[in-house]
């Protein structure tokens, strides 16, 4: 025991589990494992290195766009990415990719922060800014939308910038950063909306639709929210945390603090929900075949080939018959923007269309409420008289 | 006699204490008799600056589940939790990791 700093006696309780040598520091959620600062280290990166060869997530020569926002999974995944691929030699190019909301208040500090990882990384950084992508910020679409519908016009253009951002760079590949915590609060979420069509995909590690060029993949999938958290206080590392300005989505809050709760009784069922998830197959759907079922069916067709009539509804619009099978496939494309939709017009477009209608025609001089509209309300929440 | 520490709130937790991240403090209690439960209590009686804010910091008595504590750098959980006794100069950090990656 000389080590210097406290002489203090360590009881062999509280010492690393794997070294035997050093004080453990912490205790792994996944397995109550008493790790000292160099064992957890060690753990951790292995860990998302075997992670990584396990999915085959990437190949030799291949660029990678790293999801950046600042906050810290995507600070720590950047840093172990940098770790890793020069350690295990992955030959990858790594680029940090950027995503401006245009938030005042929020994005603006995170996206200092990502500038500043970019010369700590020594990466290069895109930002693509929503104002550039679609003409709209996000404190015009609050403004105009309002705040409860945040999250949903958020996602759906994020998801869109993302593609488009690495599809500028010429990458066909963007990590991101969500970890466990994330993954099982997804499974939970759509278990309790009994969305099982989603439930069955979301614990994919590495997803790619049709027809699109660019895959996204989560090499965090199996690291805890904690260890992460431990990972970049014990290397200092620089990131951001600030919750967004706008209203964070209800449901998935609600969901996230019913899973902090489990977690504090039961460390492992992050883990096992998603290995539930991940084993959870939907049953082929039987189709139940009557005879009254058939003979409609046959009265049916024979309706359908005498019938090509259009059904026109009362606002002049025609009624799509959605289930015919060339539409509704994955592969189509956007025939406002071009960008990879399953409709004919791409969810992106829709929501900005809705928008354009209500966006105020004359723009007041000094107009605060749009600029930062979300800091002038926590400003003014703030004021007490 | 007080026990002097310092209490620190990262990850975004300084919201509750007018965004000040590092409180130098004295915890007018005995040494070698104060816990971290005690520790909780002066934290929430004390530092917290608007009372609205303690649910953000407390659920059912203790620390809410997904604030990660650390004792001298060290995960709470391998110092016995709300059983840990209190020493001069101890540095208590208590980190957010609800927020946002």
């Amino acid at each position: 025991m000389t080590d210097g700093q406290k002489p203090k006696i360590l009881k062999v309780s509280a010492l690393c589990q794997l070294c035997h040598a050093r004080k453990a520091v912490m205790k792994r959620p996944k397995n109550s494992q008493k790790l000292c600062k160099e064992c957890f280290y060690n753990v951790f990166e292995t860990e998302i290195h075997n992670t990584i060869t396990n999915a085959h997530l990437f190949a030799p020569g291949d660029k990678v766009a790293i999801g950046a926002s600042g906050g810290k999974d995507s600070t720590v995944l950047a840093s172990i990415l940098k770790t890793l691929n020069e350690r295990y030699n992955y030959g990858l190019e790594l680029v940090l990719l950027s995503i401006d909301e245009g938030i005042k208040g929020y994005r603006d500090d995170s996206l200092a922060t990502v500038k500043r990882n970019q010369v700590q990384y020594k990466m290069p950084l895109e930002i693509i800014s929503y104002k550039d992508l679609y003409d709209w910020t996000m404190d015009e679409i609050v403004s105009c939308a309002g705040i409860r519908s945040s999250c949903t016009y958020c996602g759906v253009l994020r998801r869109q910038a993302l593609d488009r951002g690495a599809a500028k760079l010429g990458i066909n590949h963007v990590v991101t950063g969500h970890n466990a915590d994330d993954m099982a609060e997804t499974v939970l979420m759509n278990l309790l909306r009994g969305d099982v069509a989603r439930l069955e995909k979301s614990c994919t590690i590495l997803t790619q639709s049709s027809g699109s060029p660019i895959k996204r993949s989560k090499p965090f999938k199996y690291t805890y929210q904690k260890e992460i958290v431990l990972y970049a206080h014990y290397k200092k590392l620089d990131y951001f945390s600030t919750e967004c300005t706008y209203a964070p989505e209800a449901f998935r809050g609600t969901a996230r603090e019913l899973l902090k709760s489990l977690e504090a009784v039961r460390p492992s069922c992050i883990m096992d929900i998603i290995y539930s998830g991940e084993h959870l197959v939907l049953a082929p759907k039987k189709k139940k075949v009557t005879t009254q079922y058939k003979n409609k069916k046959k009265i049916m067709e024979h309706q359908d080939d005498q019938s090509q009539e259009v059904e026109i509804n009362a606002d002049g619009s025609v009624v799509l018959k959605a289930k015919k099978k060339e539409e509704l496939k994955d592969g189509n494309t956007c025939e406002k923007c071009g960008y990879l939709s399953s409709n004919k017009i791409c969810k992106a477009c829709m929501l900005l269309a809705g928008l354009e209608m209500n966006r105020p025609k004359v723009n007041i001089d000094n107009n605060v409420a749009v600029d930062g509209a979300a800091k002038l309300t926590k400003t003014l929440e703030q004021l007490s008289f | 006699m007080a026990i002097k520490i310092k209490v620190e709130f990262l990850g975004g937790l300084d919201i509750i204490s007018s965004s000040v991240r590092e409180h130098k403090c004295s915890v007018p209690l005995e040494e070698g008799e104060a816990t971290m439960k005690d520790l909780i209590e002066y934290v929430t009686k004390n530092i917290i600056t608007d009372p609205k804010d303690i649910p953000v910091f407390i659920e059912d008595d203790t620390v809410r589940p997904g604030i990660l504590v650390l004792i001298n750098d060290t995960d709470w959980e391998l110092e016995g939790m709300e059983d840990y006794v209190l020493e001069s100069g101890d540095v208590f950090t208590f980190t957010s990791t609800l927020h946002g990656g």
